[in-house]
């Protein structure tokens, strides 16, 4: 039974990414122009056609949509004409250092709002939660890239003690010693990473907080305080421990905005990942680019969800049956 | 079937009656006032200043003054009367964008809820797709490359975000099928429709209100991010997100240009956010907790 759950779910996700591939592709060519009709003097209209035609660009919508397809099966993203690179070679590179990012900060903000949250609970109406909870209102009402501008404004620009953007340091990356290049590349994750924890920590910590405050009244928990079992096992090993099915399922639903967070305090720290790869692919009407960012940031976005409702199952009997 | 409607606006004179006594909508409700009266008369009052480039020369990049309170931008306009004339923009923009999420969600999710079945089950493995698609990424795309003017750029703002609330009417929308007054309503002959607007509707307003509150702040801060990647709206035409765009490169020198947008970018959304939150507690009777799920 739970074999067939399991299977019906991955069946679903792929129907989710060929409707995702089937809407990006089509909103993102059907735009007037194509990436070969920027202005230039210097290649004459018949280049133009020669060049639309190597990439199959003169045939009819369907045909190049089955091409595109056909390509994708065969694990092929495309051709990025202003990059003279495969696409397949740029998200290589882009996707390992967008997931180092994403990774870490979705880790850290999920550990710290967690925590938080349970914390919030606990101390319902005292002033731990009322002033954690006004500050972090305040964060969540922060706009993305303003809170990483200003971030980045305060830590590197005036008080010089971080790097402003870049993974790694450009001049001297390569003639430092193993140890100081690792110690440079954590010195340039600090700034996006704090960024990127401080604007999803918000909403974590809220759901936990309610999760938890729903929890806290139940019977179990008023048998085991009976029992004289400890107030911290209590709230960590009995409320905790229920409370925390509903953080896995808002996981699901927080990873799309999440990513949207990801590009624009990439495009300000210049991280060079899968957003900076879309917003700098667009102004050039790289297309290929343009529609492998946006399959795979929904792909990403489907593995977590598909993660996020096995772990659901995993910890959920009833959702099992 | 008069009672209906009577007991549906006491319903919400209660909740308003409630929100002017919660401790946070008391500040959030002034400030969102202020800021429409802002917008409604803030332009008449400081007029073509906001595109009026008053002295290139010696009114370059000025720090504030009496005479111009938020200083002047890089090509000698007022900040502050453009800052006045970027809320009727900003405001209106995504307070039009939210309205329009709110109707299609709203009617997409009761939709699905009331219908149920195979129709259901189509229309949330679309939605499922449609959720999957980071909002911010397609955004990008299409108004880079289909670049259209400010009325396409409200309408794709919209249109890209109801797919959250939708869920949640579906589900309200599924719960409320199963009251016994609109199987009763359904006996009595009244028409799918009748019975959705009648019947349904009122009883899944509430995340409605609540979710398009908290939407129009999400929409200023969208539009204010998109404008910052230089997709959104045109110059000159200013909003809070193109006058901290123009600034935002010369904050070192500058910081005032983008710093009074900002103020009022996060300003704006926090109290829509504060007020989303008092709304939900006001309208929500049955718990107490500030989120439910």
């Amino acid at each position: 039974m739970v074999w067939w759950k399991i299977v019906a779910r991955l069946w679903q996700s792929l129907i989710v990414v060929a409707i995702v591939t089937t809407i990006s592709f089509f909103v993102i060519r059907l735009a007037p122009g194509d990436p070969f009709s920027y202005d230039s003097i210097k290649i004459t209209p018949a280049v133009r056609e020669q060049l639309r035609a190597e990439r199959g660009y003169d045939k009819p919508l369907p045909v190049q949509f089955v091409r595109y397809v056909t390509g994708l099966a065969h694990g092929e993203f495309g051709y990025s004409v202003t990059r003279q690179r495969g696409v397949g070679d740029l998200l290589a590179d882009a996707l390992p250092r967008t997931l180092l990012l994403a990774g870490t900060s979705l880790v850290l903000s999920i550990v710290l709002g967690v925590v938080i949250g349970v914390l919030q609970a606990v101390h319902r109406g005292e002033w731990f939660d009322r002033a954690s909870s006004a500050v972090l209102l305040f964060l969540f009402s922060l706009p993305d890239f303003w809170a990483a501008l200003m971030i980045m404004l305060m830590f590197s620009l005036w008080w010089h003690v971080l790097p402003a953007g870049g993974i790694v340091d450009a001049t001297m990356h390569d003639y430092l010693p193993p140890w100081r290049a690792f110690v440079d590349r954590l010195r340039h994750l600090v700034l996006p990473v704090t960024s990127l924890t401080l604007l999803s920590l918000a909403g974590i910590t809220r759901f936990q907080r309610a999760a938890m405050l729903e929890v806290l009244p139940s019977d179990f928990i008023r048998t085991a305080r009976a029992k004289g079992v400890p107030e911290r096992a209590i709230i960590w090993r009995h409320a905790f421990r229920t409370a925390i099915t509903p953080i896995i399922v808002l996981l699901g639903l927080t990873l799309a905005p999440f990513l949207g967070g990801v590009v624009f305090v990439e495009k300000v720290f210049a991280w060079p990942g899968l957003g900076s790869l879309a917003a700098d692919s667009i102004a050039s009407h790289d297309y290929d680019v343009v529609t492998a960012t946006v399959i795979v940031g929904a792909v990403l976005v489907v593995i977590g969800n598909l993660i996020s409702d096995l772990l659901h199952m995993a910890v959920d009997p009833r959702v099992r049956e | 079937m008069n009672d209906v409607s009577d007991d549906g606006t006491s319903l919400a004179r209660g909740a308003w009656q409630r929100l002017l006594a919660h401790r946070s909508a008391r500040w959030a409700l002034p400030v969102i006032g202020l800021l429409v009266l802002v917008a409604i008369f803030g332009p008449i009052l400081v007029g073509s200043k906001g595109i009026q480039q008053l002295d290139v020369v010696a009114l370059k990049n000025a720090p504030p003054s009496r005479a111009h309170p938020f200083g002047t931008d890089e090509v000698s306009r007022d900040v502050f009367a453009r800052v006045i004339a970027g809320a009727r923009v900003s405001l209106a923009i995504s307070t039009i964008a939210a309205a329009l999420s709110m109707t299609l969600g709203t009617a997409y999710g009761m939709i699905a809820g009331y219908f149920g079945g195979r129709i259901d089950t189509i229309m949330m493995r679309i939605l499922d797709a449609c959720l999957s698609i980071p909002r911010v990424m397609i955004l990008i795309a299409v108004l880079a490359l289909w670049n259209p003017e400010l009325p396409g750029v409200v309408i794709l703002l919209g249109a890209t975000g109801w797919f959250g609330l939708s869920r949640l009417v579906r589900a309200e929308t599924l719960a409320a099928r199963r009251i016994e007054y609109v199987d009763a309503a359904r006996a009595l002959g009244a028409s799918d429709l009748r019975v959705l607007w009648r019947h349904l509707l009122p009883n899944v307003i509430a995340p409605v209100v609540v979710t398009s509150t908290l939407a129009v702040g999400n929409v200023i801060a969208l539009e204010a991010g998109l404008s910052f990647l230089g997709v959104g709206v045109h110059p000159p035409t200013p909003t809070w997100g193109t006058i901290f765009f123009e600034g935002a490169s010369s904050f070192a020198g500058a910081w005032w240009i983008a710093f009074f947008p900002g103020v009022a970018i996060v300003a704006t959304v926090l109290a829509f956010n504060v007020l989303g939150d008092a709304l939900r507690d006001v309208l929500d009777p049955r718990s107490a907790l500030p989120e439910r799920r």
